[in-house]
């Protein structure tokens, strides 16, 4: 009810959680805390296990990344959060989703509906689809407005306009009057997010915010986003295959692959030293400018589909580390350091050594390094 | 610009259309100032015997029939049984049809499933006989119900359309996009559906119109529709057939009439298509 709750109120962010001891349990209640997340489709391949007991925390003012493939089920988390699987899909029992203290799954559609838009903004990726055609921008923010918050026709329309001023709209007034396709990308993707934060949520979900959009309007969009989330206090949860905008805007990060959280950590640990063979292998996928040029590594083989998930760890038959145990018995996320834990039996035994060995490492596509080796 | 302003300029811009939407205009217009036009009351007979089957004169502009009632004037009310019927019947239809299509589109696959295929089957009954085996078992039946017969067998391709717009509307990112920002089912449709399937609709019923006046002028054509002495273009067709060769104005005046409004609804139906879609070339 009240403005921006838990944040801090104030640019001052909680303290990073490398120095915050471990990450899950304790400390304030999370905003966000995702367990157990089961959502399967019946498709005619069978049944395809699209997140398979995802456990995810945000908690306020934080900024967390959700990396993985597409096809890894990063997307439906999203949607799952929201409750907006649809049809074929299904949320499996047992799935819980808490939001500010309330279970997400088990409200009321009407409380659900009261939740979205509202204290829990999503944006989408396509800035071009997402919006509806054939109804003003202006229109478009001030129904969100007047769907979630007592305001007239007239106070809604108002409002829309301060929020396209908000997030750097020209000439505001007359944008709100244009149709989506008189607005470039760019403009459409600002649009979106004055939507989506145009009742003030308490935790933005970003799906791919800036992948349909060119690289110096992506940068545009990010530094709106952060400035928005200061002055708004809110959490984000950041979901991308782009390991580079992790790297620079997030503090802790969840990597996805086959349906299941493989690896968690603090951003700078994450990209110091991947401990799962999957972060390392996707790390060791992305070109830097700063070595010489040579052909980029790739993960061999392809995500295998939901439908067929390898038995036992789900990464081994593109892991160039697997042995026996890997096909056999699934890893569960073992401790792999301060704050950080792997999907992975060789969680413990390797992250150190692994990162020594490899000093080319990739770190964060071209910026700082961080400052402490080992985690 | 609003996108139905932008398929008004596209329509404006469409030679043929354009002039097929003036002609429905004029005939609506027509039909509605029918009592102001009319030189004479359709059925009246001034004189049976000596005014039987006149050529089109300064008195009579089209001529008149057998029983010496004025061709225009019962050309002019023709056209309100034509056109009412027609608009009755076609809106009603469309707006079954658009009703189960969006209900179909919206539901569980279950209840899609049993109004498609409930759908499937209607669209292999035989129409026309239908209507022509009840028409014929309802001896007297009233305009109401040849319009309700049509009505009701007339809106099983709109709710295909309709349907599989919704179906593609409910995957779209905007309509997921809404539902994430809260937005209920009621929402949803009057905002997001309606008004990408008004397009379609309008279309629809515009085509509609023209078949459904073909459709009731063929009934009254055989006896089954509007009956005489109240003029329909049908039943005035059919009066003038025996006469063919010596007064040909009484079946000529309503066919060219029939001929004329049908096809302009048709090329304005075609052309609101075109200027609705998204695809057309600007």
């Amino acid at each position: 009810m009240s403005g921006p709750v838990g944040a801090g109120g104030g640019p001052q962010p909680p303290p990073r959680p490398a120095d915050n001891g471990p990450a899950m349990a304790p400390g304030p209640a999370p905003l966000l805390e995702i367990a157990d997340l089961r959502v399967t489709f019946a498709t005619e391949e069978g049944v395809a296990r699209a997140v398979d007991g995802v456990d995810l925390v945000v908690r306020s003012g934080e900024t967390v990344g959700l990396v993985g493939e597409s096809g890894c089920g990063k997307s439906v988390t999203a949607l799952a959060v929201l409750r907006l699987v649809e049809h074929p899909g299904h949320i499996a029992h047992g799935s819980r989703v808490r939001f500010e203290g309330r279970d997400l799954l088990a409200l009321a559609e009407r409380d659900i509906r009261a939740v979205r838009g509202n204290h829990l903004g999503l944006i989408f990726q396509e800035p071009a689809s997402a919006l509806n055609p054939v109804l003003t921008i202006g229109s478009q923010i001030a129904e969100v407005i007047r769907a979630h918050q007592h305001a007239t026709r007239s106070e809604a329309r108002w409002r829309a306009i301060e929020m396209l001023r908000a997030v750097g709209i020209p000439d505001a007034e007359k944008r709100a009057g244009h149709y989506p396709h008189q607005l470039s990308g760019g403009m459409r993707q600002r649009a979106l997010i004055a939507i989506a934060l145009a009742c003030r949520p308490h935790l933005l979900i970003a799906d791919e915010p800036t992948t349909a959009l060119d690289v110096t309007i992506q940068a545009e969009i990010l530094e709106l986003l952060d400035g928005l989330q200061r002055s708004l206090g809110m959490a984000v949860l950041l979901i991308t295959h782009n390991l580079g905008l992790v790297a620079e805007r997030t503090r802790r990060v969840y990597v996805m692959y086959g349906g299941q959280i493989v690896e968690e950590a603090p951003t700078d640990a994450l990209f110091a030293a991947p401990a799962h063979p999957y972060t390392r292998g996707l790390m060791a996928a992305v070109p830097r400018l700063d070595s010489p040029r040579e052909r980029l590594a790739a993960i061999p083989g392809q995500v295998p589909p939901a439908t067929a998930w390898p038995p036992a760890c789900r990464f081994h038959p593109r892991c160039p580390l697997a042995f026996e145990r890997c096909t056999t018995e699934m890893p569960p996320l073992l401790a792999a350091g301060e704050a950080r834990k792997a999907r992975c039996w060789l969680a413990n035994s390797r992250t150190v050594g692994r990162a020594d060995e490899r000093t080319d490492a990739p770190t964060q596509a071209g910026l700082r390094e961080p400052g402490g080796q080992g985690s | 610009m609003s996108p139905w302003r932008r398929a008004w300029s596209r329509f404006r811009g469409n030679r043929f259309a354009l002039a097929a939407a003036v002609v429905v205009a004029a005939l609506a217009l027509a039909a509605l100032a029918a009592p102001a036009l009319a030189p004479a009351d359709p059925l009246a007979q001034p004189d049976p015997v000596g005014l039987q089957n006149l050529p089109p004169s300064a008195e009579f502009p089209l001529g008149t029939d057998r029983f010496s009632r004025d061709v225009m004037s019962r050309l002019l009310y023709g056209a309100r049984v034509s056109l009412g019927i027609g608009a009755v019947a076609a809106l009603l239809a469309v707006t079954i049809g658009a009703g189960v299509g969006l209900a179909a589109g919206l539901a569980s696959p279950l209840v899609d499933q049993a109004l498609m295929r409930g759908v499937d089957v209607a669209l292999a009954l035989p129409r026309v006989f239908l209507i022509l085996l009840v028409l014929a078992l309802w001896e007297g039946a009233p305009a109401g119900a040849v319009v309700a017969l049509i009505a009701a067998t007339g809106w099983f391709q709109t709710s295909r359309v309709v349907r599989a717009l919704a179906l593609r509307l409910r995957e779209a990112e905007f309509v997921q996009a809404a539902r994430a920002l809260g937005a209920g089912r009621g929402h949803l449709v009057l905002r997001h559906f309606l008004p990408h399937l008004a397009p379609a609709v309008v279309v629809s019923a515009t085509l509609d119109v023209g078949n459904i006046i073909l459709l009731e002028s063929g009934l009254s054509y055989l006896g089954l529709g509007v009956k005489p002495p109240a003029p329909s273009w049908g039943n005035m067709i059919l009066e003038g057939k025996d006469q063919i060769l010596t007064a040909p104005w009484v079946a000529l005046a309503p066919g060219l009439a029939l001929l004329v409004t049908v096809l302009a609804f048709n090329l304005a139906g075609d052309g609101l298509r075109d200027a609705f879609d998204p695809r057309a070339a600007r």
